[in-house]
């Protein structure tokens, strides 16, 4: 149980905001509530998922973002691209233009990100012990949505270190020999993992020096190859990776490589209702579980700029043309640099997050839940959100922690006052004994 | 505190549903994971057994500061012979409930391999009541 605090890529503009209930209902933490008409995030309980950016009607939810100029920090500039940034832009523009433009724009060397998959494969990375079925922990979002709401599963959690940390510190293994200061960026569509590599004790903040957001980057390529027509195809080298590796971030991209029991579910509703079912009853006849918070995957990030599915194919697509077995050369070149790498392949065990307790203290907590069952006997259960709390089971767990008062449920208001409300709130039922009610 | 679940007889469509609640409850009161796995393996084996072998029942469980204690009660018909059931692979299930993957012969033994406290009174022809009870303490 960690006391250090998680920093928060997602934040929401009060200017914007209309208070209108929509990312509090759709919140998979239950970490949003509404306070003087505006949403706000509890820290302690957001991941960073982005599921409260896909719904705001109003564009409230933004995305924290470093400016460009943080490369001029640097005298060596290098950037971890992931194979979906690439799939972002559109026939007309090849994986060789958009990397002439990213060197054009500043970075001094480039790596895919997939890269570290096979790095993980020329490795043979051993996964220490693990509880059946293992969980991939690529998507960051999958995995503190279990640290928070699935406390029982956390030990399913594969701990080999995701491809993009294997990549960065390959890179920097590979590049340790240059004369000046080195800057390692990555290039995210992902509000989750922004919000890891900004937390200090991550291992993101330690492997990367930066974090680009896709759509920031992905406008200075477009701004780049719009105004230099000469960016020449062919001229740079595509870092190299395998086949499988490439199909890595897309849905089943990880167990159609995987040899035994194993599934793929996406978007975060899909999630939950399987963790649900996976933490009640044992599913060990199962070996490995691909989780991606992101509908099609990471091509599904909020970060992106265009359709995911179109994004997805364009990856299958570039897939086509790599080899199934790494090429000799980058093999060579990962084993030049396996010192390093393998004394870095695995991740310390997940913790458990207890923000969506009562309590962390048992007896408290027990005194809480008898409030909680107190207050759901007057609240009506119809989840109406006006309180600004996502349900009544919510508003009777603030109320019980002394976070919100009965008095903000407008509908038991509108019963009391008989206001013209109660015309339609009055013939519902509270669920408590109905003799009770005027006492209420 | 008190929790009542009701386990009606021979639906297995909603098995695990009562064991489910509960557990939800053990994580609001951030009972530790480990402790909660046992239980809900514990919980889950006899809201089955009610499911599967009784007319009916109940689950009833209590909270309190140090321990927790799970109380299964059914409506009959009872087990006819307890050192029996108790014994691993050992089972009467139904062939038709065992063509539903339950019926192993692991139920009873996979209980008291996970909880702490066991009792089981039962006789042939009358209802079965099993106490399961849980330290907290321990795990912390």
């Amino acid at each position: 149980m960690t006391e250090m605090s998680f920093h928060h890529a997602i934040k929401v503009i009060p200017s914007a905001c209309k208070g209108c209930t929509h990312c509090m209902k759709q919140c998979p933490t239950q970490a949003i509530r509404v306070r003087y008409g505006k949403a706000e995030i509890d820290g302690q309980r957001c991941i960073d998922c982005g599921q409260c950016m896909a719904v705001c009607p109003n564009s409230a939810i933004k995305v924290e973002e470093d400016p460009f100029k943080q490369l001029e920090n640097y005298d060596f500039r290098v950037a971890i691209v992931p194979a979906a940034f690439f799939a972002q832009f559109p026939d007309t523009i090849s994986d060789a233009q958009v990397l002439g433009a990213l060197y054009g724009i500043g970075f001094t060397h480039i790596y895919l990100a997939e890269t570290g998959v096979d790095i993980l494969s020329v490795l043979h990375a051993k996964q220490p012990s693990y509880e059946l079925p293992m969980i991939s922990n690529f998507c960051p979002a999958v995995q503190r949505l279990i640290q928070i709401r699935f406390p029982l599963l956390v030990d399913n959690l594969s701990r080999l270190r995701p491809p993009a940390q294997i990549t960065a510190i390959f890179a920097r293994s590979e590049l340790s020999s240059l004369p000046s200061l080195l800057g390692i960026f990555y290039i995210t569509p992902c509000a989750a993992k922004i919000a890891q590599f900004k937390t200090e004790w991550s291992e993101e903040h330690r492997l990367f020096d930066g974090i680009i957001n896709a759509n920031t980057l992905y406008n200075l390529v477009r701004s780049y190859l719009s105004s230099n027509e000469k960016v020449q195809d062919g001229t740079f080298t595509f870092p190299g990776c395998t086949k499988s590796a490439l199909l890595w971030s897309l849905v089943r991209g990880q167990i159609s490589s995987y040899e035994g029991r194993s599934l793929a579910v996406d978007e975060m509703h899909n999630v939950i209702e399987f963790l649900e079912i996976l933490e009640d009853e044992e599913q060990s006849n199962l070996h490995f579980l691909e989780l991606d918070a992101c509908a099609e995957g990471c091509v599904g990030g909020r970060l992106n700029v265009r359709n995911r599915f179109l994004a997805s194919e364009r990856i299958k697509h570039s897939s086509q043309q790599l080899p199934i077995v790494l090429a000799d050369e980058l093999q060579q070149r990962i084993l030049d640099q396996q010192t390093l790498l393998r004394n870095n392949l695995v991740l310390p065990p997940f913790e458990t997050n207890p923000s969506l307790s009562l309590d962390t203290n048992h007896s408290k907590a027990l005194y809480k839940l008898s409030k909680v069952n107190a207050m759901l006997q007057r609240l009506p259960g119809i989840d109406c959100g006006l309180c600004g709390s996502p349900s009544c089971e919510s508003l009777a767990e603030d109320i019980a922690q002394n976070k919100a008062s009965l008095r903000q449920c407008a509908v038991l208001k509108a019963r009391e006052d008989s206001q013209p409300l109660a015309r339609i709130w009055g013939g519902i039922s509270t669920g408590a004994d109905e003799s009770k009610d005027d006492q209420v | 505190m008190y929790q009542e679940y009701l386990v009606p007889a021979k639906d297995f469509s909603i098995a695990g549903v009562a064991s489910s609640n509960f557990k939800r409850l053990l994580k609001q009161l951030n009972v530790p994971p480990k402790l909660i796995k046992r239980i809900m393996v514990a919980v889950f084996e006899a809201e089955i057994n009610v499911i599967a072998h009784s007319y009916g029942g109940k689950i009833l469980c209590e909270i309190s500061e140090d321990t927790i204690t799970v109380q299964v009660i059914d409506t009959g018909p009872g087990i006819a012979d307890l050192d029996l059931a108790m014994t691993e692979g050992w089972s009467t299930a139904s062939e038709e409930i065992q063509e539903l993957g339950y019926g192993a012969g692991m139920g009873l033994p996979n209980i008291k391999k996970n909880c702490d406290r066991l009792s089981i009174n039962t006789k042939s022809g009358e209802h079965t009541h099993i106490t399961m009870g849980f330290d907290l303490k321990e795990e912390q």
